[in-house]
């Protein structure tokens, strides 16, 4: 592929927003044999980053990020030090801070569920 | 009876109440009394993992401002997500005095924070401060017999900056069991995420990973779990409801706090409210008789 100054901009806005050096990142794939949720991804962590190391903007339609919870696992594993939920955390506000909200509220049935559930959630899922 | 500050969080005032009933009892039962933080707020429940929005640690950091006035040193936590949140964000201001100025100077209402306050998890008071061996003299029912898994989930052990144990092999719950006079239960996924905060959204997600860690642990030989976390309970034992309707061979297990386990142990079954647990753990933790009550 050719890498355009938009291609460019990508990397540098996650590596802005995440604080991590994406770079860093030699596909390696520990993230990904250890992430409890890569059944349901649709894109392996190792691979999304792979994506934000070429500026390919097609990550941020990708379910993956908004399917990382978080929960750490990669980033008490990756042997480079890298903290990859901080990167799908940048992914995810890139769209976040564009008003596009992953999740809507007034669709929710949030009966039942505990306060950190929805705070949580709405924290992660909305601008 | 020695006063330690406290931080309940939300749900402890609601949805996990029999967390916070047993958790007071069993700090009793040990000679202490938790006083609730005064006008406390939110603690945000996640950290946020973005390094240029201070806006997300003004809920964590007006926690602490509020224990500092109050002259506290410690602030006690029960929720494992209010106990992350609070100390990755009181570490962040520890270690970058620009970003503790830039917030003191935004809530110009308050005192400054001046980073000193230290964020201790319950579990912390119990295994560094009081002891196993002190644990274990206030045992009045012991669980003998009793199989129980530990989950420890995510918040407790990660990151290591701020967790309080080994993220790959923690062992503050097998302890706790141990003295309490249960069998710990070695299984495979006692640190495994449940799914978090997808439960509200992606249900599906959250079901597959109930089922794997509850068959999981039942598959070790566990006759129930410990969790220290409201999500996290929330995931593992209210939806097995939703499971067994999709899966109706799915046998339950009982996801208690862990404080449910140390007020029962210390004879006091009536601060547990176990009518709050969907899985009924009355089934396999025999309701002791309270020598308070019984007359």
């Amino acid at each position: 592929m050719n890498l355009t100054d938009s291609n460019r901009d990508l990397t540098a806005r996650v590596e802005e927003l995440s604080g991590e050096n994406v770079y860093s990142c030699y596909q390696c794939g520990k993230c990904s044999a250890g992430c409890p949720f890569t059944e349901d991804m649709d894109l392996l962590p190792n691979q999304v980053i792979r994506k934000v190391q070429f500026g390919d903007e097609s990550v941020l339609k990708t379910e993956t990020p908004w399917i990382c919870a978080s929960c750490l696992s990669c980033e008490v594993d990756c042997p480079k030090g890298n903290d990859v939920p901080a990167i799908m955390e940048g992914i995810r506000e890139i769209s976040l801070r564009q008003n596009v909200d992953e999740v809507d509220l007034k669709q929710m049935d949030t009966r039942g569920l505990p306060e950190i559930a929805l705070v949580s959630n709405l924290r992660k899922k909305t601008g | 009876m020695q006063e330690l500050p406290y931080y309940p969080g939300c749900s402890l005032k609601d949805t996990a109440n029999n967390f916070e009933t047993s958790a007071l009892k069993t700090a009793e039962e040990l000679g202490f009394d938790l006083e609730e933080l005064p006008r406390w707020n939110c603690c945000g429940t996640v950290y946020s993992l973005t390094d240029d929005n201070l806006m997300k640690q003004l809920g964590p950091i007006r926690n602490l401002v509020h224990a500092q006035s109050h002259g506290y040193d410690r602030l006690y936590t029960l929720c494992s997500m209010c106990d992350n949140t609070l100390k990755r964000a009181n570490l962040l201001v520890k270690e970058d005095q620009d970003k503790l100025k830039k917030i003191n100077a935004f809530m110009d209402q308050e005192p400054d924070y001046l980073g000193e306050v230290e964020v201790r998890h319950f579990l912390q008071l119990l295994r560094d401060e009081v002891g196993w061996e002190r644990v274990r003299e206030n045992v009045k029912n012991p669980l003998n017999d009793l199989n129980i898994a530990p989950y420890y989930g995510c918040m407790l052990t990660r990151p290591r900056e701020v967790g309080l144990d080994d993220p790959h092999d923690p062992s503050v719950f097998d302890d706790l069991i141990e003295a309490l006079g249960a069998n710990p239960v070695d299984f495979a996924y006692d640190s495994e995420c449940c799914g978090s905060y997808n439960t509200v959204d992606k249900a599906e997600v959250v079901l597959d990973k109930t089922e794997t860690i509850i068959n999981g642990a039942r598959k070790a030989g566990a006759d129930l779990m410990i969790t220290s976390c409201p999500l996290c309970q929330f995931n593992l034992d209210s939806r097995q409801v939703d499971l067994i309707e999709v899966a109706p061979s799915h046998e339950p297990l009982p996801v208690l706090y862990f404080t449910q386990l140390t007020a029962l142990a210390f004879g006091h079954p009536e601060a547990c409210q176990f009518s709050e647990n969907s899985v009924d753990p009355t089934t396999k933790v025999e309701p002791v008789k309270n020598p308070a009550t019984e007359r």
